[in-house]
């Protein structure tokens, strides 16, 4: 299994904000380990999708020369569950950088069908789901003088694809 | 701005970056050893001081930098008469009667108080 939380970015503008989505399946396990007979996205996972979204939003705005680690969650508020055959979508915003670290506010909503239109249709609705406001650290400049290794062992071969190949403007015609 | 003004304002963030109870942010509350900060939550404090008072808190004014690793400041684990002297002169905000006392290095943390960040404030919003 792939630790890859988002499936592709809406939207990308470096240093300012990032909107990444991803598809529930009522395939994946997680949903049904969660609250069994129940499929829901678990609330801890829509957490590492925004660190996802929103780490790589992060390590941009410094061109991935920083190891950025998620360090600290501030808060994370949730008023309604994400089920199989949703969209989530992650609207990560940096609210601050600074060369020892980032803050991050995001907001999560879902993107689903429902009735409506009175011809037996159904509509695609956005709802909001939560906040969560994130803080990230660049490990190499800790206050501690820490060394790490020199490999960007962050933003490796798997997130570089991520963030390069599966956004908006890139298509490969099938 | 007024010292308790400042000081109500500081309260509040430390309340919000430290989920702690208002009642436990008083004026010689310690960050680390009293309020329970680590590291990226002087990272936190910094950006919300930074919001809240509408100033710029630049890389080592408040956390003095590239100190302890110099051997003219430190000797066997204690802070040297020259590295007082420079504390002295990079933080003219604190107060550091007690670490002066007893200049381990290890204590240097404690110097971060509530009242260490208010007056910190106070050089930069008047």
């Amino acid at each position: 299994m792939r630790w890859i939380w988002i499936d592709k970015f809406e939207k990308f503008e470096p240093g300012v904000v990032a909107v990444a989505l991803k598809n529930v399946s009522l395939a994946e396990e997680h949903l049904h380990d969660y609250v069994p007979g129940f499929p829901v996205m678990p609330a801890s996972l829509i957490i590492e999708g925004m660190a996802q979204t929103a780490g790589i939003l992060v390590g941009a705005a410094r061109n991935f020369q920083e190891k950025v680690i998620l360090a600290k969650i501030s808060n994370a508020t949730f008023s309604r569950l994400v089920r199989p055959g949703e969209q989530i979508v992650y609207t990560a915003r940096i609210a601050n950088v600074k060369e020892t670290g980032a803050s991050i506010e995001g907001v999560v909503t879902v993107r689903t069908r429902v009735a409506g239109g009175g011809d037996g249709t159904s509509q695609l609705v956005e709802e909001p789901v939560g906040t969560i406001a994130m803080m990230f650290s660049h490990i190499d400049q800790n206050m501690a003088g820490l060394k790490f290794p020199e490999f960007n062992f962050v933003f490796n071969s798997q997130f570089m694809e991520l963030f390069e190949t599966y956004r908006w403007d890139f298509q490969i015609k099938l | 701005m007024t010292q308790d003004e400042v000081f109500a304002k500081v309260q509040d963030v430390l309340t919000t970056a430290l989920a702690v109870d208002k009642e436990e942010v008083t004026p010689e509350a310690r960050l680390s050893a009293d309020l329970g900060a680590e590291s990226i939550d002087y990272l936190d404090i910094t950006f919300q001081l930074e919001k809240t008072f509408g100033i710029k808190i630049p890389k080592g004014e408040l956390i003095p930098e590239n100190l302890f690793s110099n051997p003219e400041f430190v000797s066997n684990g204690k802070v040297t008469a020259k590295g007082i002297a420079e504390l002295r002169s990079r933080m003219a905000f604190a107060d550091l009667s007690k670490f002066e006392a007893d200049p381990d290095i290890n204590k240097f943390r404690d110097v971060f108080t509530v009242d260490t960040l208010v007056r910190y404030v106070l050089t930069k919003v008047n």
